[in-house]
This record gives C-alpha cells, structure tokens and sequence, in this order.
C-alpha cells in the first residue's frame, strides 16, 4: 500500500510538471488558434537563457550573490521570450493570419527548429545546471501510519506547488484583468474581437509572452530536475497527450489531464509495463489520451466540436 | 509559344481524360522518365547517387503516400515514421525468415503490414479529428518506436534493435552498385506514381477530396466516411510501408528504430506541405528540397572556405532550415506545386500576355 501511495504521488507530481508544460501550449492555442509545437523549443530555449545568465551576470556586473543572480538571470531569460514572442509575431504570426491549421503548426515546427539552432549557438550545447534553491534530499511523510513513512521528493512537492500557484495567477490573470477578457475574446472569434477594437497583433505579442514566461517557469523547474540540455525540448513531446486529453482550449483541463497522464504513467510503467519488457511509459500516455479521446472526440473539458453543413 | 495547346483536338473521352492531356506535357515526361532512366546512372557518380539521388526517389514515395493521406484525405499524421518503421521491419522479417524469399515480394508484404497497422491506428480517425488526431496519430510513432526495440521477434533477436540486409537481388540481378540500387528505388517510384496519379484521378480520389473539404457534406451525399477514410489510410501507409522497406533495405543496408523516429515523420510532413498539399508533382518537389537542403547547408561553409565548428554549424544548419521552412509557408502555403503550375500557366501565354 505504502509503494503503491509513493507511486501514486510521484505521478501526481510529475503530473503537475506535465500540466506545466501543458499550459503553454493551451494558452497559445485558446489565443491564436496556433497549435504551437514549438512549446518544448521555447523550454529548452528559457532553460539556457537562464542557466547561462546565471554564470554571466555575476561576472559582467562583479558580484557574487546567488539570489540576486537567480533574479537577475530569470529576467534577463524574461527579457528575452518576450523578444522572442515580439520577433514571432512580427515575423510570422501576421504574414500567415488565416492559413489552415497545418500551416501553422508547420510554421511553429520551423520556428522551434531555428530556436533549437539559435538557442544552442547563443548559448553553447553544453549540459548546464539551474540552482534556484530547490531543496534536493527526499522526505518521509505519515511515518507513523506506514512502516518507515512514504518517500517523496522535496524538490518534487516544490516543483507542484509552484505549478498550481502559476495555474491559479493564470486563471485570476484571465478571469479578473481587462486584458485577461480581452484574450479571451480574441480566443472567441478573431473578428469579432477585432472589430470591437481589441488589437490582434497585441494580443498576440502578450500571449506568447506569457507562454514565454511558462515556458521558463517550466524551464527552471525541469532544468534543475534533469539539468539544462537538448533532451529538454522532447519534454513537449510528453506533454501533447496531456494536451488533447485535457482539450485543447481549457486551462483546467491541462491541470487535470496533467494529473491523469502522469498518474496513469507511473502506475503502468510499474504494475503494467514488466509484463511487455518496460520502457511503455511514452507510448502508454499516448494510447491512454487515445482512449479518452474515443469516449469524448474533444478532450475532457474541451469546447464540443460542431460540424455545421 | 511552344507550350500552347492549340489544334490538339480531343476526338474520345479516352484522349480527354488522359494523365497529361497537353501533347508537350507528355513529350516532357517522356524526355524525364528517359532522362533518369538511361542517362543518370550512367553519368552520375556514386556520391550523388548514393547521398543524393536514392533518398531522395525513397522519400519522395515516402512523400507521395502520405501526401494521400493528409493532401488527398485531410488526415493530418505525425506518425509517418512509425509506418515505414513497420514496412522496414516487417520486410526484413519476411526475407530472413522465409528461406528464398524474392526481394520485391518481402517488400511488398512488409507494405502490407504496414497497411494492417496503418489501418489499425486509422480507426480513431472516424471519431477525433484535426489536431486532436494529428496528436493521437503520434501514438502510432511512439508504439512502434519502442516496439522495434524493445520486442526481441521484431528484430530477430537483434539486441540493440540494429538489423542489416546483404546480398539483395532481383530476378538473378544484383542490387549492389549504385546505380542498380538507383534504378530499383526508381522502377518503384515510378510504378507507383503512376497508382497513385490514377487512384486521386478515380472515383475513390474524389471520395477522399470530398472528406477532406468537409466530412459531413460528403457524408450527407452519400460518401461513406468509414470507407474513404480507412482506404486513404490503407493506401497511405502501403506506398509509405514499402519507401520504408526501400529506405532501409536499398539505402541504409543496416538500421536502428531512429532511422524513422519522430524526426523523420516531420521531414516527411515538411515535404508534404512545402511540396504542395494534394498535389503528386508535390511531393517530388518537397522531397527535392528537403533532401537538397540540409546538404547544400552543411557544405555551404567549405564551398565559402570559412572556417566553423562542426557542432555550431550544425546548430547553424538548424537555424537556417528552420527560417526557410517559415519563409517558405509564407511566401506560398500552397507549396512548390502551385508555384509550378502558376509558371505553367504563365508559359501558356508568352510570350504574349494577352
């Protein structure tokens, strides 16, 4: 029981890391109807921009102060998905404004090709570490009610916290402000929005802004889990099924499907995955999404698909 | 004023409905097909065959099935990969199992597998749709990723999952220089362009056009949904399952499951939309671009004689490809083929435009 809950938990947390990631791709989505596969480059791209800030700025100003530096690093990274979500937009989100999905998402696949080359020659392509102060050593918990307590990853409980904190100023973001309603107008309909005098291209530039920032949120948290290197961007690839699962246009449904796909990985790779040989972690969330997918064609809090004749 | 179709009559329903209607166009293929059937092997050189000439024939096919399923069918699949994964393998099962298996025939039969599975991961297509079973399909590429290395029957008992093929022949014929391995992948080719132009040109390719524009219409007059869409699967990942026997038993020789990883389901996707969605001549020139490229890019450097990091280059070689793909949806999202058949247009009136 005590193996089964530290499996159930470390899913939960994983979960959370998933959903993350997640977020990225819906909040972009439900904004420009972009299915934005460039979501792992932008990840791996924040991760270095942060990692490699934080050697150099303690050297080009002179000081040494871990805290300040993480600070400073992490709004230099800032700094720099925004001018990477400004560059976007002017570069290829307007010229290609009423394109099919395809397009799009082919356009978004060229995009995190040349973030993948340009982050690697700005940066190096070495394997950097991230150090924000994450604790690293594990825990026990209910020691008194399992024999020897349930082992969880600090760092882990962190990394959810953080997670569940971003997805609540996101959703007070979205709900409360002007330019919250604002987005989600233009996620409505394009034109109308635009016709009430809600500026597209800004919208634009805010929302791949703020997937910026969660991509180095998530950046930060995975960097410092695994450490900053390529593989860092096929994390995306982890996170899709998260995405169709939970729908492609619901914030909570990341959250959640987030919850499901990491939970759901954890408990087969360990209760399922010995009788194929192992390694079905990657598959299974796939075909896991799939099956959900047959119940409900949208996902599980996506908006329902209609076909109009 | 050479390209113009004046004075030729159509006289039958034959002559009108033929593949190249204009007599140019068929004097054209004429001089290509001989072109790269009698001339080529005999004056390229084993390089440009061999890094150039046989991926790109392999992959164009490649490109050819799936541009039927996401040009024709409107099926978008990130799980190409996977199915010439299937083609591979299952082609190498047949030849080493089957004592005095013909080459063609395994080849044939691992397209066969490859259309049982394709159909297999097809099925979801009746209930999601768009990106939602552009996604799903991914599942696909990632089953069979880790099947083929971590199922000891796939690769014959090979560890790593590494498989090679040796001593292929045809009909007594030896497939060993290359210029015999060009002209193999190049009968392939063109036999199965010629299905393929026929089939989209038929009653099914229509079909397929009409679930594409919009599934409910077509099911409204008539088209079965079940019907078109697994067929379009069925062919897609037939012609894809053997460009992926071809890829590995006539180009590589010896592979790994990377050969067709996720990477490689972009590549071909890229081919298809830079090439031309719905389009046959697109996916030969997608195929062209996307082989061509990276090799221009990579020797761009040595030409200029700069001297650069292999490691910065090829992250340099990321970059560029990734701002051409870009560039290139922008200029024309409709690919290379509408760009072709704009100049053939504006051929047909100079030099007098009016």
């Amino acid at each position: 029981m005590a193996f089964f809950l530290e499996t159930l938990f470390g899913g939960l947390m994983a979960g959370m890391l998933y959903s993350l990631i997640a977020l990225g791709f819906v909040l972009i989505y439900k904004a420009s109807g972009v299915f934005n596969f460039a979501q792992g480059a932008m990840v791996l791209f924040a991760a270095l921009a942060m990692a490699r800030f934080y050697e150099w700025i303690p050297k080009w100003l002179g000081f040494d102060n871990k805290i300040l530096a993480n600070v400073l690093a992490f709004a230099g990274a800032l700094l720099m998905m925004i001018a990477a979500a400004w560059v976007i937009e002017r570069l290829v989100l307007r010229k290609l404004v009423n394109q099919e999905h395809i397009t799009l998402l082919m356009a978004t696949l060229g995009i995190a090709y040349f973030l993948d080359g340009f982050g690697q020659t700005l940066f190096g392509s070495e394997i950097y570490k991230i150090d924000v102060g994450l604790p690293k050593e594990p825990m026990f918990l209910l020691g008194n009610v399992f024999e020897g307590g349930l082992l969880v990853n600090k760092e882990d409980l962190y990394a959810a916290a953080i997670s569940a904190v971003l997805v609540v100023l996101l959703a007070l973001f979205f709900q409360k402000t002007s330019t919250g309603r604002a987005l989600r107008a233009v996620a409505d309909d394009h034109q109308a929005a635009q016709s009430i005098g809600i500026p597209l291209g800004r919208i634009w530039i805010i929302v791949w802004s703020v997937a910026g920032f969660v991509a180095l949120v998530a950046g930060v948290i995975w960097g410092s889990k695994i450490g900053v290197q390529f593989s860092l961007s096929l994390v995306a690839l982890k996170a899709l099924p998260v995405v169709i699962l939970g729908g492609l246009t619901s914030v909570p449904g990341a959250i959640i499907g987030g919850l499901i796909i990491g939970v759901g990985e954890k408990l087969s790779e360990i209760y399922i995955g010995p009788m194929f040989g192992g390694g079905i972690e990657i598959w299974f969330a796939y075909v896991l999404a799939l099956l959900f997918l047959l119940v409900r064609p949208q996902g599980l809090f996506g908006e329902k698909i209609i076909d109009r004749v | 004023m050479l390209y113009r179709e004046n004075g030729q009559f159509k006289s039958s329903y034959r002559a009108d409905q033929q593949i190249f209607p204009i007599l140019q166009d068929r004097i054209a293929i004429l001089l290509l097909l001989g072109f790269a059937f009698v001339v080529v092997p005999l004056v390229a050189s084993n390089y440009l065959l061999t890094a150039i000439l046989i991926p790109f024939l392999i992959l164009s096919l490649a490109a050819l099935g799936l541009n039927i399923l996401v040009g024709y069918c409107g099926q978008i699949s990130l799980g190409t990969g996977a199915f010439m994964a299937v083609g591979a393998y299952a082609a190498y099962n047949f030849q080493v199992r089957i004592e005095g298996m013909p080459l063609v025939a395994s080849l044939l039969l691992g397209g066969l597998a490859s259309t049982v599975v394709g159909v297999l991961f097809g099925m979801p297509s009746l209930r999601i749709k768009g990106l939602y079973l552009a996604v799903a399909t991914l599942a696909a590429q990632f089953f069979v990723d880790w099947a083929c290395l971590r199922l000891k029957w796939v690769t014959n008992d090979s560890s790593s999952g590494s498989v090679s093929v040796a001593g292929l022949s045809v009909f007594g014929l030896p497939i060993e220089s290359p210029a015999q391995k060009y002209l193999f992948a190049l009968v392939f080719l063109a036999v199965f362009a010629l299905l393929a132009k026929n089939l989209v040109r038929g009653a099914i390719g229509r079909e397929w056009m009409a679930i594409r524009d919009m599934d409910v219409a077509a099911a409204v007059i008539g088209i079965r949904p079940v019907y078109a869409k697994l067929t379009a699967f069925a062919v897609s990942s037939f012609i894809v399952g053997v460009a992926g026997g071809l890829w590995g038993f006539v180009h590589l020789g010896s592979w790994e499951p990377a050969a067709f990883n996720i990477d490689r389901s972009f590549q071909l996707l890229f081919m298809v939309i830079i090439g031309g969605l719905g389009s046959i001549m697109g996916s030969f020139f997608g195929a062209a671009f996307i082989v061509v490229l990276p090799i221009v890019l990579d020797n761009m450097p040595y030409w200029f004689g700069i001297p650069i990091d292999t490691a910065l280059a090829s992250h340099l070689t990321f970059m560029v490809f990734g701002g051409l793909i870009v560039f290139f949806l922008i200029v024309e999202p409709h690919g290379l083929a509408r760009m072709w058949s704009t100049a053939k247009e504006k051929l047909r009136l100079w030099p007098f435009p009016h």
